[in-house]
């Protein structure tokens, strides 16, 4: 069967009207776990490219870019799973009904994480951060630890092959 | 000069070749019938409800090998056609349906009629589309006609709003078109397939499961040659049934979940299996972990996403089966196979078919009938026992062809399907049975006014009546402790007619539509009734066969289960 976990494709897809709900429709339609999905235009004003990021073991795997491939509307499916990839998420954290300390702790958070604070009120920040989702995922953890009152907007995850990297 | 929608809609039919549209009317679709007035080279067959038109739609592109072309309209039009769609879409069969649509300013305003009919098809047609654009109208037509009929064949449906039927714009409908993500396969990887051949050829055990794609790939011939040079003993799935004689010694029968004993018998001891053109869906396999325990598999079908998704696959080969038979053909030498055909001789003693004789008229005998009276005949089942008893019984040769609703299983299915066969087949005017259960018959029965006014006296309707939703209450009979429910059709204490008789009466309401109607209650009857029916050449006959209702399909297993533990007896 081969092990559960986590992995990555990029869906070069029709720009039509119905294509986004045909692609997300088949996870639904045959139960696969679909994780993420985002979309956007490409190079070309009539192709979209989709990030998608599903939990499942081999054989499931296999079966889904299956069946994504004999979709009329999709162009090409390309695994990212095991290969060099840029990937990141945009996210915004707005931090809320807070004191100077607070503050202060806000900014120290997005020095240490490397990430921007791009708005700012007498007791409310915003943070936006572009890192990887798994980062993200840390990133929250401690907000809401720290913070009582915040409200966090994920993008989900866009991904490029590299060119001379080996990272992910 | 720029025409309307509508003009480029019938045009395109014509330079497709149709001869034969499938419709039932509706608002949205009133211009383009009306534009087919001026197209009198189109027949248009009216059905009676746009299920069943496109299960006739299904029986005619069977029996041509054509892409069936539905017209219906938006709203109720659209939405009746669906459980036919997703019967197509199962078993592989190419049509084209054409569904009006409110005109692009209305959609999304809960117009009247309105419907979002690709919406809800999505997921059981190949390809389904709102033509959006006047524009794109040609080329999307010509890619419903494109996808529909190549690589797996199946339904497209092409959803046309009112405004775009009416806005001129070019009137050229193109000679082709490219579609860069459809790449339907149209080769075969020859290593692969040639080490599936010696895995096949190094085997002691081997066993050639056929499935429906061997037949849509018209791979008959090919596959017998194959399997006759090389001495493999040959199953079929249901959909497969007639993609090998089966007069052949080497045939040994229907595998799964109503197959015969030794069929699989053979494939729970087999070393090597070849399967092609088959799913290899639950009904076939039963419990994976059961299935042909002892085999390496290989697995030959068109369709990628159809291999190793069921079964895990040793050499898995995608290539459409005629392709892959040529080479097969050339390549093949005999192998000695005598011993192993031996055993599942010896199985098929063990437990041959066969129903009681003792008791009355059987399923079995009326089968039997049919094979000898009709022996030229395009054969429709329905869904239920009569189903399986015809997969059982029927004997499929060069000139009897039979068609079922395998992967959906859709009662209604098989009057209608007789209906567009009839039709198909009216220049040769073939003799077209269908075999019914009296549940699934009262589905889809009004289609009877569709073949009158179509004139097709070249349908027999057998009504193997068990006054029973048998399938359901043979379920509730072996596994549910005989605790009838919702399958007992005779009428009730307190219907409006006394307890314990049956309506409708067949004979009669066959004559309220001047049909011929007959019933047989006896054995010695049968093939007089059969021989009346094939001599009326005025009407279609239906022919009602009181059967018991005690009768169950054997040999049977229980889903789930291995497909080597039959129930028997
Ligand atoms: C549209 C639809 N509804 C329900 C079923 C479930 N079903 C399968 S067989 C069957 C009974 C069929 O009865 P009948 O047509 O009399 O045939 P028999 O089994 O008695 O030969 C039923 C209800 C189905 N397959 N299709
Ligand atoms: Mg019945």
């Amino acid at each position: 069967m081969g092990k559960v976990k986590k992995r990555w494709i990029a869906l070069y897809v029709e720009n039509e009207v119905g294509v986004l709900a045909k692609v997300s429709g088949l996870f639904s339609a045959k139960a696969y776990n679909l994780q993420s999905l985002t979309v956007g235009r490409t190079e070309h004003d009539d192709i979209s490219r989709m990030t998608i990021s599903v939990e499942s073991d081999d054989i499931t795997f296999e079966q889904i870019k299956k069946q994504l491939n004999r979709m009329v509307e999709v162009i090409k499916v390309v695994d990212l799973t095991d290969i060099p990839i840029h990937m990141k998420e945009l996210l915004f954290a707005k931090i809320k009904q807070i004191g100077f300390e607070e503050k202060a702790e806000a900014y120290q958070i997005a020095q240490t994480f490397g990430i921007q604070v791009i708005d700012h009120d007498r007791d409310c920040v915003i943070l936006e951060s572009t890192l990887t989702e798994r980062r993200n995922d840390e990133l929250c953890v401690l907000l809401r630890r720290t913070f009582k009152h915040i409200d966090i907007v994920r993008g989900g995850s866009v991904a490029i092959e590299g060119v001379s990297t080996s990272c992910r | 000069m720029d025409i309307t929608g509508k003009k480029l809609i019938v045009k395109a039919l014509t330079e497709e070749g149709v001869d034969t549209v499938f419709a039932y009317p509706g608002g949205m679709i009133t211009d383009i019938l009306d534009e087919l007035t001026k197209a009198p080279n189109i027949h248009l067959v009216l059905a009676r409800h746009e299920q069943a038109l496109i299960h006739e739609a299904e029986g005619y592109a069977r029996a041509t090998g054509k892409t069936a072309v539905c017209l219906v309209t938006s709203g109720p039009g659209a939405t009746n056609t669906i459980t036919g769609i997703a019967d197509a879409h199962y078993d592989s069969i190419p049509l084209l349906v054409i569904t009006g649509q409110v005109a692009k300013a209305l959609i999304g305003n809960d117009a009247f009629q309105e419907v979002d009919i690709v919406g809800m098809t999505r997921n059981i047609t190949k390809y389904s589309v709102t033509v959006n654009d006047r524009k794109e109208l040609g080329r999307r037509l010509k890619m419903g006609f494109h996808i529909a009929r190549t690589g797996k064949p199946g339904p497209v449906l092409i959803d046309i709003p009112k405004d775009i039927q009416l806005k001129n714009g070019d009137p050229e409908y193109p000679k082709e078109v490219h579609i860069r993500g459809y790449k339907p396969n149209e080769s075969v990887h020859i290593g692969q397939l040639k080490k599936g051949y010696k895995l096949l050829k190094s085997a002691k055990r081997p066993i050639i499961i056929a499935g429906g794609g061997v037949k849509i790939s018209k791979a008959n011939d090919l596959l017998t040659q194959f399997a006759k040079k090389m001495n493999i003993p040959v199953a079929t799935t249901i959909m497969g049934k007639g993609a090998f004689p089966e007069d052949d010694p080497l045939y040994i029968g229907n595998c799964g979940m109503h197959g015969r004993y030794a069929a699989n018998m053979a494939i729970g001891n087999c070393d090597v299996l070849f399967s092609i053109g088959t799913r290899f869906n639950d009904r076939i396999t039963g419990d994976l972990n059961e299935f042909a325990p002892k085999a390496k598999i290989i697995h030959v079908d068109v369709d990628t996403a159809s291999i190793s998704r069921n079964v895990v696959v040793d050499v898995p080969v995608v290539s459409d089966a005629t392709l892959a038979l040529e080479k097969l053909v050339e390549w093949a030498e005999e192998m000695n196979t005598e011993k192993w055909l031996r055993e599942i001789y010896a199985w098929e003693n063990e437990n041959p078919l066969g129903m009681r004789r003792d008791k009355g008229m059987t399923p079995q005998m009326i089968m039997e009938g049919i094979n000898k009276t009709f022996e030229k005949a395009f054969i429709t089942t329905d869904v239920g026992q009569h189903q399986m008893w015809a997969t059982q019984y029927i004997k499929l040769t060069k000139d009897r062809e039979m068609i079922t609703s395998g992967g959906l299983g859709t009662m209604g299915f098989g009057f209608p399907a007789a209906v567009g066969a009839a039709i198909a087949l009216k220049e040769e005017n073939k003799d077209v049975v269908c075999i019914t259960g009296d549940g699934g018959f009262q589905m889809n029965m009004q289609e009877m006014a569709t073949a009158i006014n179509e004139g097709r006296s070249n349908i027999t309707v057998c009504i193997i009546n068990n006054k029973y939703l048998g399938m359901v209450r043979q379920f509730q009979q072996v596994f549910y402790g005989k605790r009838y429910i919702a399958t007992d059709l005779k009428t009730p204490e307190g219907a409006c007619v006394p307890e314990g008789s049956y309506v409708p009466d067949f004979v009669k309401w066959a004559e309220s539509y001047g049909a011929k109607g007959i019933r047989v209650t006896e054995e010695k009857d049968i093939e007089e009734a059969l021989k009346k029916a094939k001599a009326n050449k005025k009407t279609p006959t239906v022919i009602e066969f009181v059967v018991s209702s005690e009768e169950i399909v054997l040999p049977m297993v229980k889903g789930g289960t291995a497909m080597t533990e039959m129930i028997l007896k």
